[in-house]
């Protein structure tokens, strides 16, 4: 017993003293001397991979992940060099960035915005990640922007497509590569206007979220401007599996054209629904009922397999373009992986290959150095045909596909063709759009 | 020493060396060494494991005292983050009137939500706070966020706009969450040789924290009424047959748990100035369950050991993947080394799920007292072989006759 009460008194004051003494550095913090946020000081620099590896889009985040690491490989100089060979920008050597091995850092970003930003938190914080790529998710990108904002680290967003990425929730540190939801209304409605004429009655069924509200208000408003008429805009609920009874309602609407803004397992579910109910084989107002699928995506048409035939959507890049850039990095993809890549692969090693080269040529991995490489940069070769990369709101503009469910696939991975690519001029908008307004970019943020 | 007895000083004094001490705790490895990958000891990491360790001590005071199994504790968690969000966006950045409105609101959150499920007890009352807590997700993340009243901005997360007007908010303050002045993203590092370890301000106000709400935890295990709400537990009716109205005591403890949650929500949105609405899931509530579970229902320290155990996996462990793997084990023979990262691959990574269910398996079955009883039975058998020692110093066992 006395031999507890003496452990007792020197727990007690060791436990003191070492309190006192760890809670003296932490009143007079100042960060260290560092000029930015991880500045790399060793042979390598770290690249954060912050994908969803569990969740509703685990597959779309496994295959940017397989993307990313090709990056890296190609960056390193292993591999064929992809689009290194491609690339109208002729800064990288392939021996990593700044002469620096590129390693990299995965995480799991669940689809959660606290998850994703959890994950993100550690590769700063932990990994001394000087940038941060990928995710699936407009809510997990605008969450991880704002936190690499705050952190004075890159972010490259992965596959986001809601307007608020680069419109009301910019942020001077964070990239979008891929196309939005006003892009895709604006590509979509000439295709549509010459496939279903102009006097349509579209219904809307849309996911209850940010992403699916700034999709239908896209593209009912490019739709209206062709002539058409919007009968009604239901929204669903976003964990609805069944879609039945919101499917039901539209065959006595009147309306001759259903717009499903939806994706992922939602626009499976939904989809399917519709097929069942017939709605393609159904004759409205004197016209063949007809069924739009704004986004598309590669996982989402094997998902809805034979469903999806003949039904128009709009893409950000496919496989199938006949590009040299989309031609390197298929084949270097297909090569190591015996599959060709998804769009979101796509976006996420151009955000990859564009983050090395804006530090080459920047000449340092600052975030602000980088900030002033990718602003107003215009760029070739990575699978989208000339790009810019738009100063103002951090927003790559390039040419966006419309396509369309293949009606006689010969293998699994043809399950779309292209219809058109529209052109970039198409597709552009103006920073201070309404749908687009009310965000402020800000200042570049190094940290430190 | 505080009104505690002895046994209850020395548990209080523990934790606190262990939370203050917890950078160098977490840091085991030296930070370039390929073991690093299990060092814990970041900022952020930190800063769950005591936030987590709060709300899993206020879920025990409900469900380890009085056997009420709530099943929509989120729901007052992500109602605390989005109170202390509107405090920054609406008055300033400081945390103090973030973290007590986050907490007062999530009382009287529960106090109607309370006054409600606790008509029923058992399944039901769980069933009922599910629904609430979904209810309460669909509200977030639809609902509430349309562009007309906008109060939680729905999927994105309602996060501070450069135009939020943060009246109080002063010239030259700092422009992230900060307490007087001091951000709660300040960290210092100190490297001592290989290692590194880092001091967060977040990470220490958070242990703070902590600190009190244990103690305070500890106070309501030992008061009166915490034996009122134990006798809820071993026969509610047999209590109410004697003439005593046992639901006074439910719904204080529902609310005072309650606000424990609101509290870990507040200072998570102290920490990361965002909130989201995924934290009111029902993912997320069955979450502070297993980790109340996992680390041992009823007693004092089990749900902040259980709160970091989980953590620790989500944000260790999915972050193992197979490069890292191929680091480890390339000492091996070719052939070998792939089909050990091939055996061990499903463990980690996004496999992480699988590890945590099995471990809470093993835990469920066979430490039902989960890992306090570990540690007990530990604690038992040095006891035992220590004092088997002593009493047989010819090393042989004796029979009895």
């Amino acid at each position: 017993m006395t031999n507890k009460s003496v452990t007792r008194r020197g727990v007690l004051k060791s436990g003191a003293v070492a309190g006192t003494g760890l809670a003296l550095p932490t009143i007079f913090t100042a960060s260290s001397a560092a000029a930015y946020t991880n500045e790399p000081t060793g042979s390598s620099v770290t690249l954060g991979f912050n994908v969803p590896q569990t969740g509703p889009y685990a597959e779309e985040g496994n295959d940017e992940l397989l993307a990313q690491q090709l990056a890296v490989e190609h960056l390193n100089g292993e591999g064929d060099g992809g689009c290194l060979n491609t690339f109208s920008s002729k800064a990288l050597q392939g021996n990593g960035i700044l002469g620096k091995k590129v390693e990299f850092v995965t995480g799991d970003t669940q689809t959660k915005s606290d998850a994703a930003r959890a994950s993100a938190k550690s590769m700063i914080e932990k990994d001394g990640a000087v940038m941060i790529n990928g995710g699936s998710s407009s809510g997990v990108a605008v969450a991880v922007q704002g936190l690499c904002q705050e952190a004075g680290v890159i972010f490259m967003a992965g596959l986001t497509h809601a307007n608020d990425t680069t419109g009301k929730d910019k942020k001077a540190n964070g990239f979008r590569h891929f196309f939005n939801a006003y892009m895709s209304g604006a590509a979509l409605a000439p295709v549509l206007a010459a496939e279903m004429g102009n006097e349509r009655r579209a219904y809307h069924l849309t996911a209850d979220y940010n992403w699916g509200w700034t999709q239908e208000e896209s593209i009912v408003a490019s739709t209206e401007a062709l002539g058409w008429e919007t009968v009604n805009t239901v929204k669903t609920p976003l964990a609805s599996t069944d879609f039945s009874s919101y499917i039901a309602p539209v065959l006595n609407s009147g309306a001759d054209v259903l717009v499903l803004n939806h994706y992922g397992g939602n626009m499976v579910n939904s989809l399917t629904n519709a097929i069942q109910f017939g709605l393609l084989d159904k004759v409205a107002n004197g016209k063949d009922f007809k069924i739009v699928v704004p986004l598309y995506s590669e996982l989402m048409a094997a998902g809805a397999g034979e469903n999806i035939k003949g039904v128009l959507g709009s893409m950000n890049w496919n496989w199938q373009l006949q590009d040299e850039g989309t031609k390197a990095f298929v084949k270097s993809f297909g090569e190591k992986y015996g599959k060709p890549p998804s769009n979101s692969a796509q976006t996420c090693y151009a955000q990859t290959l564009l983050y090395a080269d804006a530090c080459e040529r920047a000449g340092t991995f600052n975030p602000c150095g980088v900030v002033e490489a990718l602003e107003d940069f215009e760029f070739d070769g990575l699978g989208n045909g000339p790009t810019w990369y738009r100063g103002a709101d951090h927003q790559c503009f390039k040419d966006v596909l419309v396509v369309r469910g293949n009606e006689n696939p010969t293998n699994a991975y043809d399950t779309l063709e292209i219809v058109e690519i529209t052109p970039r001029a198409q597709v552009e908008y103006d920073p201070e759009h309404p749908m687009f307004a009310g965000g402020e970019l800000g200042q570049c943020n190094p940290g430190a | 020493m505080l009104g505690l007895n002895k046994k209850d000083t020395s548990l209080l004094i523990i934790v606190g060396i262990l939370t203050l001490l917890a950078p160098f705790i977490l840091n085991p490895f030296p930070s370039d060494s390929a073991m690093a990958q299990f060092n814990a000891g970041y900022p952020d990491l930190m800063q769950r494991f005591v936030i987590f360790g709060i709300f899993a001590i206020g879920f025990n005071i409900l469900f380890g005292l009085t056997g009420y199994l709530s099943f929509g504790h989120a729901a007052f968690l992500g109602v605390g983050s989005y109170s202390a969000v509107w405090m920054f966006k609406l008055l300033s950045y400081n945390v103090i009137p973030a973290i007590a409105l986050s907490v007062v609101v999530a009382g009287l959150f529960s106090l109607l939500i309370g006054f409600v499920s606790l008509r029923r007890s058992g399944i039901y009352f769980s069933i009922l706070t599910l629904a609430f807590a979904q209810m309460s997700f669909a509200l977030a993340y639809s609902v509430l966020s349309n562009p007309k009243f906008n109060l939680t901005n729905g999927e994105t997360g309602l996060q501070v706009y450069a135009d939020d007007p943060q009246i109080l908010q002063g010239a030259n303050a700092p422009d992230l969450p900060h307490l007087f002045g001091l951000p709660m993203r300040a960290t210092y590092t100190l490297d001592v040789g290989a290692w590194s370890f880092d001091f967060n301000a977040g990470y220490y106000l958070c242990a703070v924290v902590m600190m009190v709400v244990f103690y305070l935890a500890i106070r309501i295990f030992r008061s009166p009424f915490g034996m009122m709400l134990r006798a809820v537990k071993s026969n509610q009716q047999r209590m109410n047959y004697t003439g005593l109205n046992s639901k006074p005591y439910t719904l204080a403890a529902f609310v005072i748990s309650g606000m424990y949650a609101g509290l870990a929500g507040g200072l998570m949105a102290a920490m990361d100035p965002l909130a989201g609405a995924e934290r009111m899931q029902w993912t997320a509530s069955g979450e502070v369950v297993l980790m109340t579970i996992l680390g041992g229902t009823g007693t004092l320290i089990g749900p902040v050991l259980g709160a970091g155990f989980i953590k620790y996996f989500e944000n260790i462990f999915s972050k193992i993947n197979d490069n890292v793997l191929h680091s480890w084990f390339a000492f091996l023979p070719d052939g070998l080394e792939d089909a050990v990262v091939f055996l061990i691959h499903p463990f980690i990574g996004k496999g992480w799920h699988l590890t945590l269910g099995i471990l809470f398996m093993l835990v469920v079955i066979y430490l039902p007292g989960g890992l306090v009883e570990g540690g007990q039975r530990l604690m038992k058998w040095f006891k035992r072989k220590k004092s088997g020692t002593d009493d047989a110093p010819s090393g042989k066992t004796e029979p009895a006759e």
